[in-house]
């Protein structure tokens, strides 16, 4: 198959390779050992292979790899800092969020997009399922999960 | 990996059409939400495409210097909801775009790609339908533009010409400006579905009278359909909830729903009425007429 040199930024680290035109994006963060990008579906529905590609969750199994070209794409990986997790995985933690873990990384980078566009806002809880529809959970009931949203959004004053 | 045979990145308009002239079998690439789970299923007549993505002008939204407003064709639903030229001349597209799929979808698929695969249940197409808007097309003979109605041929199928790519839709001032619109999806899931019906109404009033009023609905016959019977009922009107319950038993006139896995054809017609009623009735109270 035909490939094509792409240069793009994985978790802030600048990244050229050669891509097949048919691989997807999810394809293509697996092969670099980024495995926190599953593949439920693979077909738009379940959002486990949520990525950010410029701030902007998507599915990566719908994405063809070649498209990253120029583009910053973050995963679960690069979410802890030097000071340990991000306020999102602290919250999912926290609130009990994880059960089999499948879902775990794609519901961080679509909550983690959520949360970016949102802090700012007044949100209810219909607004963070709507935000989160595109991931499928089937252990948690998705209750801890948006407790866990909503805990990054309200910062605790006490 | 997907099965791509051929796999080309246009940046100019010019040269989308000249990849697509050049390989009679190539399909333009936009969003990728259809196309790669077709060829995913293993369905090769979408294995050579022309991606369109790259073309700055085709996600651009702008309005033109007469006032119509143009909405570059591979624009995603995330941008449709987060323009402010779309809040502020057709809320009833961002309306629309709100209720497709999950934000991950809404950040891939375009506009053009949900007209352009000729689905009958695009959430898009209502409301563009009750604004009149036109296509607006680029092909290896030059640019042409054709309403949305006739653009629609049939189911999956529109009136895209070889090497013709949808470049964007364009709404004319007297198409949204004074215009009252909203949009209703009743589906099976309040996200993640596909609509058992759309409907979407506008009525555009003046002093006190219907001057006109346009309602269209998806997945309501082999394609998006308008409803000129209703609407010829309701022009020059005072409106009133006897007027609704007639429009709502006419609506039918022009439509033809089908059994299908997600609803039989009787259930339909019941929700088509309904969703008459309850658009129409919901855009005269937020334009202040009291039934």
């Amino acid at each position: 198959m035909m490939t094509r040199k792409i240069s793009c930024t994985i978790n802030g680290q600048a990244v050229t390779l050669e891509a097949p035109v048919g691989q997807s994006l999810l394809e293509m963060l697996r092969d670099i050992g980024l495995t926190s990008v599953k593949e439920g579906c693979g077909a738009g529905e379940c959002g486990a292979c949520t990525v950010l590609v410029d701030d902007a969750p998507v599915d990566s199994c719908l994405f063809l790899a070649v498209r990253a070209d120029g583009r910053a794409i973050r995963t679960v990986e690069g979410e802890a800092g030097p000071k340990g997790l991000s306020p999102v995985q602290q919250a999912y933690v926290d609130e009990g969020a994880v059960q089999c873990g499948f879902c775990t990384p794609g519901l961080i980078m679509a909550s983690t997009a959520f949360v970016e566009q949102n802090w700012d806002r007044r949100v209810s809880r219909d607004d963070i399922r709507r935000g989160l529809a595109g991931n499928l959970c089937r252990c948690t009931g998705y209750v801890s999960i948006i407790r866990a949203v909503e805990a990054c959004l309200q910062p605790d004053e006490s | 990996m997907f099965a791509l045979a051929s796999y080309h990145r246009a940046e100019t308009i010019d040269q989308a059409i000249e990849y697509l002239s050049r390989d009679p079998r190539s399909i333009p690439l936009a969003g990728g939400t259809d196309v790669l789970i077709k060829l995913r299923k293993g369905n090769s007549a979408y294995s050579r495409v022309v991606d369109l993505t790259a073309i700055p002008e085709l996600r651009s939204i702008s309005l033109n210097r007469d006032g119509s407003l143009v909405i570059g064709a591979a624009a995603t639903f995330s941008d449709l909801l987060n323009d402010p030229l779309i809040k502020d001349h057709l809320p009833v597209l961002a309306q629309a775009a709100a209720t497709v799929a999950g934000p991950q979808i809404r950040n891939m698929a375009t506009v053009g790609g949900n007209i352009c695969n000729g689905a009958p249940s695009a959430d898009s197409a209502g409301p563009l339908l009750i604004h009149n808007a036109q296509v607006l097309l680029q092909g290896p003979e030059g640019p042409r533009r054709t309403p949305l109605e006739k653009f629609y041929l049939g189911v999956g199928r529109v009136d895209l010409t070889p090497a013709e790519i949808m470049t964007g839709l364009a709404v004319a001032p007297e198409d949204y400006q004074g215009w009252q619109a909203t949009y209703f999806k009743y589906a099976m899931r309040e996200a993640m579905d596909i609509a058992t019906i759309g409907c979407a109404g506008g009525v555009l009033l003046e002093a006190g009278r219907i001057k006109d009023l346009r309602l269209a609905y998806t997945v309501a016959g082999p394609t998006p359909l308008r409803c000129p019977t209703a609407e010829a009922l309701a022009r020059d009107r005072v409106p009133d909830a006897a007027l609704l319950d007639r429009l709502a038993e006419t609506v039918l006139a022009d439509l033809q729903p089908r059994d299908s896995w997600r609803a039989a054809k009787d259930f339909r017609e019941h929700i088509i009425k309904i969703l008459a009623g309850r658009v129409l009735a919901r855009i005269l109270e937020d334009g202040g007429v009291s039934l």
